[in-house]
């Protein structure tokens, strides 16, 4: 029997490293003859830690939710005894949240042993690119990804082949392929998964993408933030080397290929391709203008082609299984799958990857199950600090680039981030606006002092000091910083503006005018009260840290709003239901 | 510039004093574009950069002071200030905004006594919000980087992070 405990960051965090360690103790404590495996995120973060045993056979049985002192349950019952522990095994409802996806990327992730080379290669990993190096020439490989129609699925949403093309065309004396792996949008996590579950495909997509346009060189800009990934990619790069996967001579031809990787130091920007170039050099990652493009004059000006995480996780698949069976899913301009991270308040968040098209209800509601607590959706930020919010009234739009986009907000590189009706839009607003102006690196003028300007006026708003003709200062500011920066960063950061003024316009106004949050969640705006439901047991007067809660036992508490921080500990507190926020 | 005295006042050599960076250097001084990896290194080993350490990596590498400081307060991931034992870095991404997580700097704030950026006067901890650790579906989460690796944590309430940091108090 196998026990395999997915380990990705998220599975350790809640403690999926003792879990796996308790198994290891109990299973030679008891002299069982059972092994204990790793892999990386199934997706199902809702469900960590989660434990997969496979018995001589290989039948799955899935556990859900192992705390260390759970496992004594399963060794015993399962393991020992082979009579699985029913009340722990996923239940037919969450593995839907698998089933109803498409997994082309995420096709590994939980299943394999990302620190084993050998469980990669078992599942025809590698054989994509023998494929190519040894039987394709590079305008073949190019035109079966143009086939596939894929896209850059980093956010910009261009089409790959087409990138390719152009830094096979330009001549230079090194060559360069890098993949961005700075996954920087917060709310984001689909790469990190990638790398951290199934760190071949992405080497092996790039091993292709190299091969198509000649590089003699491939770089991973990877996030420090994400130590787990890195360790897990140099690994496996190692593994590729000693298997001869990369380096000289790769499969036999005389096609020379190695790659490194780079670790990022923290900075948004460098999503911005030539950011990112000036961050590999060494350089304060600001961007350029462009042209020249990096295909032409990228890293130390040698033709370099700059591809995402999920982009080239998707190569090996295409051109193993054809570019038609890639087309064939997703829409008639936005083809094959896409993988979104879905957090926020959802009942199962975690990663989902389905087909191109599928309307966005069918992934809040069909895949994660609803809001969290049964309240009320209200919007899905998608994009990121570039992108915007889609609202409720729009839940039926396809997730398509060119959908989405009508939006006002932009598929980006996959972060949903769905909220109720407890969070407060113009506070959404303020959120990314305070990100995007920490961000900006500073060269262009409206970016740098544009989105401090709109700052200031959405902090005004949220602590209740708006004034008449906020709104359409913020408006017309947003379109002098999307017209007057050059590069991404400053284009889009006006976006989450835009979209909540466009969709949520009341909210401004409430704020501003009437003095009120109807989300409840701007501490300015909003008042604690105890009502006649108060039976007087003093619990919240004892929780208040400030002493704002006075009154007699079983006598009716009052607050006292000269002295309430409005912490809210009063409300948490309270039996009766007795506490309400206006 | 060529002042070969140490800063630590016991007179010995610069060399000596950042002898930990010699193979860092030796490795990377040459190589084009190595700068924010020398930094990265010298940060793990001294837990922050140092004018002095600025000043050892550019006379070593030949990159001027400004410029190395110009990189160095670009990102994100340097420190120009020693922090404490224990670094807290408090997720302050969408899905932990979303979830909560000002209420968790809050409990922080008032539980350790220091604001963002800064360390207890103890030593033992400092407080860094950061950008996104990517665990979103655990929001709110910290990390925190210690003497025996990093540790994350998820779900935070204001309650559970403030047991948390007492229990790593105990354990220092």
């Amino acid at each position: 029997m196998r026990v395999v405990v997915g380990q990705g960051s998220c599975g350790i965090a809640t403690g999926a490293k003792k879990t796996a360690a308790e198994f290891e103790k109990q299973i030679k404590e008891k002299n069982l003859d059972a092994k204990v495996g790793v892999t990386g995120c199934v997706g199902t973060c809702y469900l960590e830690p989660i434990v997969d045993v496979y018995d001589d056979d290989d039948n799955l049985t899935r556990y859900v939710k192992v705390q260390p002192e759970n496992v004594s349950a399963i060794v015993d019952g399962h393991l020992a005894k082979g009579e699985p522990v029913k009340e722990m095994i996923i239940s037919d409802e969450d593995k839907q949240f698998i089933e109803k996806q498409k997994r082309v990327v995420l096709r590994n992730a939980g299943t394999i042993d990302p620190e084993n080379i050998e469980d990669y290669i078992a599942v025809d990993g590698y054989k994509a690119a023998e494929k190519a190096i040894s039987s394709m020439t590079p305008d073949q490989v190019i035109e079966e990804i143009k086939i596939s129609g894929l896209r850059g699925r980093g956010g910009a949403g261009f089409p790959t082949w087409f990138k390719w093309n152009a830094a096979k065309q330009n001549k230079g004396k090194e060559k360069y392929i890098v993949c961005n792996a700075d996954e920087g949008d917060p709310g984001a996590f689909m790469d990190r998964s990638v790398l951290e579950g199934d760190p071949h495909s992405l080497i092996e997509g790039m091993i292709i993408g190299g091969y198509s346009m000649g590089a003699t060189e491939g770089v991973i800009y990877c996030r420090a933030e994400y130590p787990l990934a890195i360790k897990r990619l140099e690994l496996a790069m190692e593994q590729a080397r000693q298997k001869g996967f990369l380096g000289k001579n790769l499969f036999g031809t005389n096609y020379n290929f190695d790659m490194r990787i780079k670790a990022g130091a923290g900075a948004f920007v460098c999503g911005e391709e030539t950011a990112l170039i000036a961050s590999l050099e060494g350089e304060r990652g600001m961007p350029r203008l462009k042209p020249p493009f990096p295909a032409a004059k990228g890293y130390w000006q040698q033709p370099t082609n700059i591809n995402n995480v999920e982009t080239f996780a998707n190569v090996p698949w295409i051109i193993f299984n054809g570019g038609k069976a890639f087309g064939d899913m997703g829409t008639e301009k936005s083809k094959g799958t896409k993988v979104f991270a879905l957090a926020g308040k959802i009942k199962k968040g975690g990663l989902v990857e389905v087909p191109m098209g599928l309307p966005l209800k069918d992934v809040i509601f069909g895949i994660g199950g609803g809001i969290k607590n049964d309240k009320k959706f209200k919007a899905v930020q998608m994009g990121g600090p570039s992108g915007g919010c889609v609202p409720a009234e729009l839940i039926d739009t396809p997730v398509t680039y060119e959908d989405i986009t009508k939006t006002g907000a932009i598929v980006g590189s996959g972060g949903m981030i769905v909220m109720d009706e407890n969070t407060c839009m113009v506070d959404m607003a303020r959120y990314f606006l305070d990100f995007t102006r920490k961000e900006s690196c500073g060269k262009c003028n409206y970016c740098r002092i544009g989105t401090k300007r709109m700052l200031e006026i959405l902090e005004r708003i949220t602590a209740g000091e708006g004034k008449d003709g906020d709104i359409e200062l913020l408006e017309e500011l947003a379109g002098k910083v999307k017209d007057g920066s050059m590069c991404g960063l400053g284009q889009t950061a006006p976006n989450p503006v835009l979209t909540t003024i466009r969709y949520f316009r009341n909210e401004y106004e409430d704020h501003i005018y009437n003095k009120k949050c109807t989300a409840k969640s701007c501490k300015p705006l909003i008042t604690y009260e105890i009502t006649d439901k108060c039976k007087g047991c003093t619990l919240c007067s004892k929780k208040c840290p400030v002493g704002a809660i006075s009154g007699e036992v079983k006598g009716q508490h009052v607050i006292d709003q000269d002295k309430c921080i409005k912490c809210g500990r009063c409300i948490e507190s309270c039996k009766f239901d007795a506490i309400t926020v206006e | 510039m060529s002042d070969k005295k140490c800063s630590c006042g016991c007179g010995c050599d610069k060399s000596q004093q950042f002898k930990e960076l010699a193979p860092v250097l030796e490795k990377y001084a040459k190589v084009p574009g190595s700068l924010i990896t020398i930094l990265q290194k010298a940060q793990d080993i001294y837990g922050y950069l140092s004018v002095d350490a600025i000043n050892y990596i550019s006379e070593e590498t030949g990159i001027k002071p400004a410029k190395i400081y110009g990189v160095a307060t670009f990102y994100a991931q340097f420190r120009l200030e020693p922090i404490g034992k224990y670094l807290i870095m408090l997720c302050k991404g969408t899905a932990c905004h979303v979830n909560g997580a000002d209420i968790i700097e809050e409990s922080i704030v008032e539980h350790l006594n220091v604001n963002d950026g800064e360390t207890t006067e103890d030593g033992l901890f400092t407080l860094n919000n950061v950008a996104c650790l990517g665990c979103c579906s655990l929001a709110p989460v910290m990390m925190v980087q210690g003497p025996d690796g990093e540790e994350t944590y998820g779900n935070l309430t204001k309650d559970s992070v403030k047991d948390i940091l007492d229990d790593i108090r105990k354990r220092a």
